[in-house]
This record gives C-alpha cells, sequence and structure tokens, in this order.
C-alpha cells in the first residue's frame, strides 16, 4: 500500500480540521488522517512535528513542508495543488486552530 | 464443589494454526495518535495479535500486566484488538502495554471474522472479543493459537512464550 504524501493531524469534530479535509478533498489530494486528543498536553506528536500543540497540522512529505493553522494550510494546499490561485483567499486570511 | 461459576463458551470456529490471519482495517492506537491502519500493512515480522475483552475489564488488565512483565513487546510486535474506543485504547497505554499498539474494533466485526466474538449475557447489544491470541509470522501465518474456552480464562503464558521463542529463534 502506498502511503499518501500528506498527513493530516486532526482532532475530532474540529471545525478547523474539517475545512482543512473539505479543501483536500475539493483539490483531490490524497491524505491520511491521525487522530489527536483534546487535551492539549497529550499533544506531544503535533509539537514534535509542528512545534506547536494545535491542529489541524500538515506533514507533505512530497515538499517536505510542515505547517499548523487551517488559514496558512489552505492557502499553501491551494497554492500547491489547485489549477488556480486565490480561490479561497478571502477565507485564507482567517486563520484558527483548536 | 466450588460455590462459584466459570463460565462455558460455546466452541468457537475460530482461526486455526496454519491458516493466514485474515486481513482488516481499522484504527490502530499509539500512545500518541490514531490512524486506519492494515493489519498486512503492519506486520512486517513476528507478531503477537492478542484479541481481549473491553478495556478495563479485569481480564484485559491482566493480559498487560504480564505482557509488560515479560517484556514480549520488545522482542515482538504486540498488537491488541478490543471493541473500545481509541479514547479509551490511549487511557490503557497511559498506564500499560508498553510498546503495545492496538486496534479498535466496536463492532466486532475483526473478533467475527476470526471466530473470537463473545456476547455478553446482561449487557444488551453489546459483541466483544473473548480472549484470544495468534502469534503470526512475517507473512501472517498463524504459528500458535489459543482461544479462551470459558470465561474467565487466560493463555497459558510459558507456553506463549516458548512459541514466541522458538518464532524468532
Amino acid at each position: 500500500m502506498t502511503e499518501p504524501a500528506i498527513t493530516l493531524y486532526r482532532l475530532q469534530a474540529c471545525p478547523y480540521c474539517e475545512r482543512v479535509v473539505r479543501v483536500l478533498d475539493q483539490l483531490d489530494v490524497p491524505y491520511r488522517s491521525r487522530y489527536v486528543e483534546p487535551m492539549h498536553s497529550e499533544r506531544n506528536v503535533v509539537k514534535r512535528i509542528s512545534g506547536k500543540r494545535s491542529v489541524p497540522a500538515i506533514v507533505d512529505a512530497e515538499t517536505g513542508v510542515t505547517m499548523s493553522e487551517s488559514g496558512n494550510i489552505v492557502e499553501y494546499l491551494e497554492r500547491t495543488y489547485g489549477g488556480t490561485a486565490g480561490t479561497d483567499a478571502a477565507e485564507a486570511s482567517v486563520g484558527g486552530d483548536a | 464443589m466450588p460455590d462459584f461459576e466459570v463460565v462455558s463458551l460455546p466452541p468457537a470456529d475460530h482461526i486455526e494454526a496454519g491458516e493466514v490471519a485474515p486481513d482488516f482495517t481499522r484504527p490502530l492506537v499509539t500512545t500518541e495518535y490514531w490512524e486506519d491502519r492494515s493489519l498486512a500493512d503492519v506486520v512486517d515480522g513476528p507478531t503477537l495479535l492478542v484479541f481481549h475483552p473491553m478495556d478495563g475489564a479485569f481480564q484485559a488488565t491482566y493480559l498487560y500486566n504480564e505482557i509488560d512483565d515479560r517484556g514480549w513487546a520488545a522482542d515482538i510486535d504486540v498488537l491488541g484488538v478490543s471493541i473500545s474506543t481509541p479514547y479509551e485504547h490511549k487511557r490503557l497505554l497511559d498506564t500499560r502495554g508498553e510498546g503495545v499498539r492496538l486496534f479498535s474494533d466496536p463492532g466486532a466485526e475483526v473478533a467475527r471474522e476470526y471466530g473470537v466474538e463473545h456476547d455478553i449475557d446482561g449487557m444488551a447489544g453489546i459483541t466483544e472479543c473473548r480472549p484470544a491470541v495468534f502469534l503470526l509470522d512475517a507473512d501472517r501465518t498463524v504459528r500458535y493459537v489459543w482461544v479462551a474456552a470459558e470465561h474467565p480464562a487466560f493463555p497459558d503464558y510459558d507456553e506463549l512464550d516458548g512459541a514466541i521463542g522458538d518464532l524468532i529463534g
């Protein structure tokens, strides 16, 4: 089984994570989900990979990019995998995480 | 006669030694996160696949105490399966099962596939795993199997230790 390049660290029912999922699906970019716990103190893996404990966070093995904050991630995904740039630019400026 | 009841379980039509352990995909829980993984993808060497009652049941607790005491997870991959959710698996791994990873099978479909399901008396709607161990080689062929025939029951740990020793050489 080939593993997708993108790993998404997410929290169940986190709206900021769902936003990233929606964009991944829209762009038809394969990804795997790694679920973490609601408690920030339980998120050492996210801290280790991204430097922060917030989700969503993505690791893109294809480009070597690791990133958190949904606004940044959406912008990155559209820039990297979207045919046309800036479709979600207005939304992208309103970042957020959980 | 002792004045307590050990419950006999119905005969299990379970996966036998020599068969290839059926593949399945379920969330696999580590101390840090969980993600969907297939057994075929995870098994890359000698592996002990342990089916057990719900996290929190004393049988699950005692099993992992023994696995920890014997340090099996340092020698081979130890994978647990129960109907407990990933959140409950994380709690279990906070206190025991060092180096163990746990599949979450809330619908007990994997347990049924392996023929080790158990309908619990007095808990309506809950089917879980009866205690069972399947020792797999790198090709997922079952090399040793034990399935509980009564409730409660535990594997013969010394015998299992011998089988693990034989497998890893």
